[in-house]
């Protein structure tokens, strides 16, 4: 109990999981001085802007830059993705509660746009796209209260089989109700956000999908700002302690019930607002989008990247949208590499749970913790 | 996100909690600041009664841990409960803390009924405790842990913190403060960014003592505290119990460890078989036959 001189290290260690310089680029990132960070930032940002223009790179841009299919258009598939892996690393990586159910979200919010906003549905309200975010939003949060609320009592395996009914059942009431969300035929004439040129075309076109990834990663920002805010606040901490504890957190205080419910309902809004990214851009919403493979394939992205790690998950979401899309157009045993897709995210998968199992952009806590691991390994 | 929701949620905040009103505490160290300075919610008068565990009854099964247990602690003191193992001292802690629902009987805390109420309502209430087996959050700092349990008396949530609302900065910064004080006071201020599974053993004991302080507790539940330390440890311990004492934080303490409990409590309680052998000051529970046949075995001092 006695806390003498045998432990002098940081003594002004004031802030919060304060990472020493370590190795890796997180490390270096976190040892530069704040305004340098920003910088980095901001160049980040800039370059994530700048993407639609990679293939003017010489040497490496025609390498990075999708064949088989549009580059924009890839790239604002990796916008959408990237959002599910945000939402989904909320209820995952944040509250640790297991969601293989997640894609329901995102359905919620592609059919409240076409719903509300499509010639082809029952209401006939015809509303513009951006009226329609709101209420997509809204609804998702309720749907995930919906789901969130029978389910608090589960964890692991439980949870997971639970919410994976919960997307199986919106994709088969989509299915079965031809009338209302129209199944396999689905809502057509979904409308793009507004906007229009100087010379009365739209921005938001048909044509370039430039414009569409360019508003995917303007939402990205934002919400990776709004959850940040959360992450490190009480709610974050909360959120944590859930995850790390449930019972202690609940007798240190914490309102489990709540902070669990909130993690389903922000999880659910970020994963409607892909929906509603989606549905923008496709113009288009039937059932077949929303399958199973979806909610395992975001699982798989934010495990990859680093559970519980913001930076983790939009990398994690963007291979996991990326790779495939680099693959089309390339041949392998006369196939067209894209149906290769599952065995290689098996593959990488399991390579990465081999060697380097907190995922390729760890939270740093995890990085800690295994660093000490093997200080403890190696003799002093 | 849906205003209406976040509202009643809120709400539910103001309601399941008492202190709503009071500021949160800046000057810490000294958890119960506000009731010696008169601000608090009546204050009892010394020795008054703050918890009462009246007759209480625990059955798992055909198990009987814990057969018509009373006993009174008072406000101020620290009271031991003692046995031998499996004798339902832990049982008896978690049926105060709300992990367990007594079969029979009541817990009152300042005279209000805590039976059958939530953990965090309990904890709210002004009961806290700390855990044989530590229970820390493991991949969070020392900071962050005692963090949460400030938490417990803050009102801004998911709306404060996703707009910064001045309310929610307002509590970040005197929750950061109050913990960071409150690892002062426990005396591991210098590893309050270190993930708390990377601290020895003894700084988890004492980090769990200063996150159950965070939640402004009237009443501080110790279990085994000293299990596993070596006696220049349980010195340092024993310091503590009494440091927190004088903050004005009534102790209950289960400790196996005779020397210390006859050292630092007023008051014990021995249990055996989940049945109340003795009761009295650690003199009077020393010399009770019972008690030594029961528990001791040998005379208290040898222990």
């Amino acid at each position: 109990m006695t806390t003498t001189a045998d432990t002098p290290q940081t003594p002004e260690a004031t802030a919060p999981s304060q990472g020493k310089p370590g190795g890796g680029l997180r490390g270096r990132l976190d040892s530069l001085p704040k305004p340098v960070r920003w910088a980095v930032l901001a160049l980040l940002v800039a370059g994530a802007y700048l993407l639609p223009y990679a293939a003017d790179v010489p040497v490496l841009g025609p390498q990075l830059v999708t064949e088989g299919i549009d580059w924009a258009s890839a790239l604002f598939n990796v916008s959408y993705f990237v959002l599910l892996a945000l939402g989904l690393n909320v209820v995952v990586g944040f509250a640790g509660l297991l969601d293989l159910g997640y894609v329901g979200f995102y359905a919620v919010g592609a059919y409240t746009v076409a719903l509300l906003a499509s010639g082809d549905s029952v209401f006939g309200t015809k509303w513009t796209w951006l009226a329609t975010i709101p209420i997509a939003i809204a609804i998702a949060l309720f749907s995930g209260l919906i789901l969130g609320w029978p389910t608090l009592r589960l964890r692991g395996d439980y949870l997971a089989i639970v919410t994976l009914g919960f997307a199986e059942i919106i994709r088969i009431t989509a299915d079965s109700t031809p009338d209302f969300l129209r199944g396999d035929q689905g809502f057509t004439g979904i409308p793009h956000p507004p906007g229009t040129f100087s010379d009365g075309t739209p921005v938001f076109g048909v044509r370039d999908a430039t414009p569409y990834f360019w508003l995917g990663v303007t939402i990205i920002i934002i919400v990776v700002l709004a959850l940040r805010n959360l992450e490190r606040s009480r709610v974050g901490r909360s959120w944590l302690a859930i995850r790390e504890d449930e019972e202690a957190a609940e007798v240190m205080g914490v309102r489990t019930v709540k902070y669990k419910l909130w993690a389903f309902a922000i999880g659910a809004c970020v994963g409607g607002l892909g929906g509603v990214l989606f549905a923008g851009q496709n113009g288009f919403v039937n059932s077949a989008m929303f399958q199973l493979q979806l909610s395992i394939l975001v699982l798989a992205g934010v495990v990859m990247g680093g559970s519980g790690n913001m930076a983790g998950a939009i990398l994690g979401g963007a291979l996991i949208s990326y790779i495939p899309d680099r693959l089309r157009g390339t041949q392998i045993l006369d196939r067209d590499a894209y149906e290769y897709r599952y065995l290689l995210f098996g593959v990488i998968i399991i390579l990465i749970m081999i060697f380097r199992p907190q995922g390729l952009i760890p939270s740093r806590r995890r990085a800690l913790e295994l660093k000490d691991r093997a200080r403890e390994v190696a003799p002093q | 996100m849906s205003e209406p929701h976040t509202e009643s949620t809120e709400w539910d905040d103001e309601t399941s909690r008492q202190r709503v009103d009071e500021p949160i505490p800046t000057t810490i160290g000294v958890p119960h600041e506000r009731s010696s300075a008169g601000a608090g919610p009546a204050p009892v008068p010394g020795g008054a009664a703050l918890l009462e565990v009246d007759n209480v009854t625990l059955r798992f099964g055909g198990v009987t841990a814990l057969d018509g247990v009373s006993f009174t602690i008072r406000q101020g003191e620290i009271f031991g409960l003692i046995g031998p193992n499996g004798a339902g001292k832990t049982t008896c802690f978690n049926a105060m803390t709300g992990i367990y629902r007594p079969t029979d009987g009541e817990i009152r805390f300042t005279g209000k009924r805590v039976t059958g109420l939530r953990k965090y309502e309990i904890t709210s209430m002004g009961i806290a405790r700390t855990f044989q087996n530590i229970r820390l959050f493991p991949e969070m700092t020392a900071l962050e842990n005692v963090m949460v349990g400030a938490d417990a008396h803050h009102k801004t949530s998911v709306l404060g913190a996703l707009f910064r609302l001045p309310r929610h900065r307002r509590e970040e910064a005197q929750g950061r403060e109050k913990s960071l004080r409150l690892l002062e006071f426990v005396g591991i201020r210098h590893r309050a960014g270190h993930v708390a599974r990377n601290l020895s053993y003894g700084e988890q004991r004492r980090l769990e003592i200063a996150r159950a302080l965070a939640t402004d507790p009237k009443l501080l539940c110790l279990d085994e505290p000293a299990a596993g330390f070596n006696p220049a440890e349980k010195e340092d311990l024993l310091q503590l119990i009494r440091r927190v004492r004088d903050t004005g934080v009534t102790v209950l303490l289960i400790e196996h460890d005779m020397r210390l409990v006859m050292g630092v409590t007023d008051r014990i309680a021995v249990l055996e078989f989940g049945r109340k052998i003795a009761e009295g000051t650690p003199a009077e529970v020393r010399d009770d036959p019972k008690v030594i046949a029961a528990y001791l075995g040998v005379p208290a001092d040898a222990a």
